[in-house]
């Protein structure tokens, strides 16, 4: 069985970036799959490979993890104005990102707007 | 007079040369062709090579670095101290080193090893002036790693040339890289046979200028 679990932008927006990590690892290495309200900036993701990698030990062997955003590339240009005002009033809440143990989770293909979770049958 | 112009060339040369001194960054997945890119530049400029290439993921588990390399490309001279980094993972399991013949111990070893090498190769990012993102133009390049790299490399405002290696081998999907970063220059090369190698330095000298 998959369990999922739903982490609101607002019940981590408040924690430094550490403790951020440890929220949505925490979960993970208790084999549950975490969708996470938002995307990560950019040294949120680089931090959460480095606390992976200082986690991973025999029973943990990492992490898979994918965004998926609501907007395509190619907007035309009211679509991009309305995506550029929504951006401004949610900020890094909009989309979602799924992150999961590297042992449920084979692979994550991003296709680029939809995404495919491969997982690993538990023997 | 003459002796102050003489002055103020010297001034101008040496700031000219310290800005043609680059820090230059191999990143990307394992089994990319860091390695053997960095020993392609440092075959080509110094003769020697730089690091052991393997078929086994995480072969480069700490930074090597070879110094003073001065590459020249139509007149122009580019000294770079490169830097190989250990390939970015989300994920390390010392069970796939297993199938390569590797003892259990030396295994759990070498997966140790590169979780640290990870954790470094990321704190180096802001050491670094420029970086050459190797890709496996065999595999997808929607790959998080590659995002996450890339989108700390623009976070950090660090020029980067995007190499997508392996074009040798038929089934690379070149096209789809391009297609994937447009916004990036992105050179398909062979660093193992050296294919495209000119088109790599002129967009080397164009990124670091």
């Amino acid at each position: 069985m998959l369990t999922l679990q739903f982490i609101p932008h607002q019940d981590i927006q408040h924690l430094d970036i550490q403790k951020r990590m440890q929220k949505i690892l925490e979960p993970i290495k208790n084999n549950q799959i975490v969708v996470l309200e938002g995307k990560l900036e950019a040294n949120e993701e680089a931090e959460l490979i480095q606390e992976t990698m200082r986690e991973i030990d025999e029973k943990f062997k990492g992490i898979e993890f994918s965004y998926i955003h609501p907007h395509p590339d190619h907007e035309v240009l009211i679509e991009k104005i309305r995506s550029t005002l929504l951006h401004l009033l949610l900020g890094d809440r909009e989309g979602f990102t799924v992150i999961g143990p590297n042992h449920l989770i084979k692979e994550i293909k991003k296709a680029p707007h939809k995404i495919q979770l491969f997982t690993e049958k538990r023997k | 007079m003459t002796y102050l112009l003489g002055r103020f060339g010297n001034f101008l040369k040496k700031l000219f040369q310290r800005r043609r001194h680059v820090k230059l960054g191999l990143y990307g997945p394992p089994n990319g062709g860091k390695t053997t890119l960095a020993n392609r530049i440092c075959k080509d400029w110094t003769g020697e090579e730089l690091g052991i290439v393997s078929p086994i993921a995480h072969e480069t588990r700490e930074i090597q670095i070879k110094e003073e390399i001065t590459i020249q490309y139509e007149g122009k001279e580019l000294t770079v101290s490169l830097a190989d980094t250990p390939g970015i993972a989300t994920k390390i399991d010392y069970e796939d080193f297993l199938r390569f013949g590797i003892k259990s111990k030396d295994a759990k070893q070498r997966a140790r090893e590169a979780t640290k090498g990870i954790i470094e190769s990321i704190k180096w990012l802001d050491n670094m002036d420029a970086v050459i993102v190797v890709l496996d133009s065999t595999h997808d390049p929607y790959n998080q790693v590659n995002l996450t790299l890339i989108g700390n490399l623009e976070a950090r405002k660090i020029p980067m040339l995007l190499v997508a290696n392996k074009i040798d081998l038929k089934r690379n999907k070149l096209r789809k890289i391009q297609t994937a970063f447009p916004q990036y220059q992105v050179v398909g090369i062979s660093a193992k046979s050296g294919k495209n190698m000119d088109q790599f330095y002129k967009n080397l000298f164009e990124v670091t200028s």
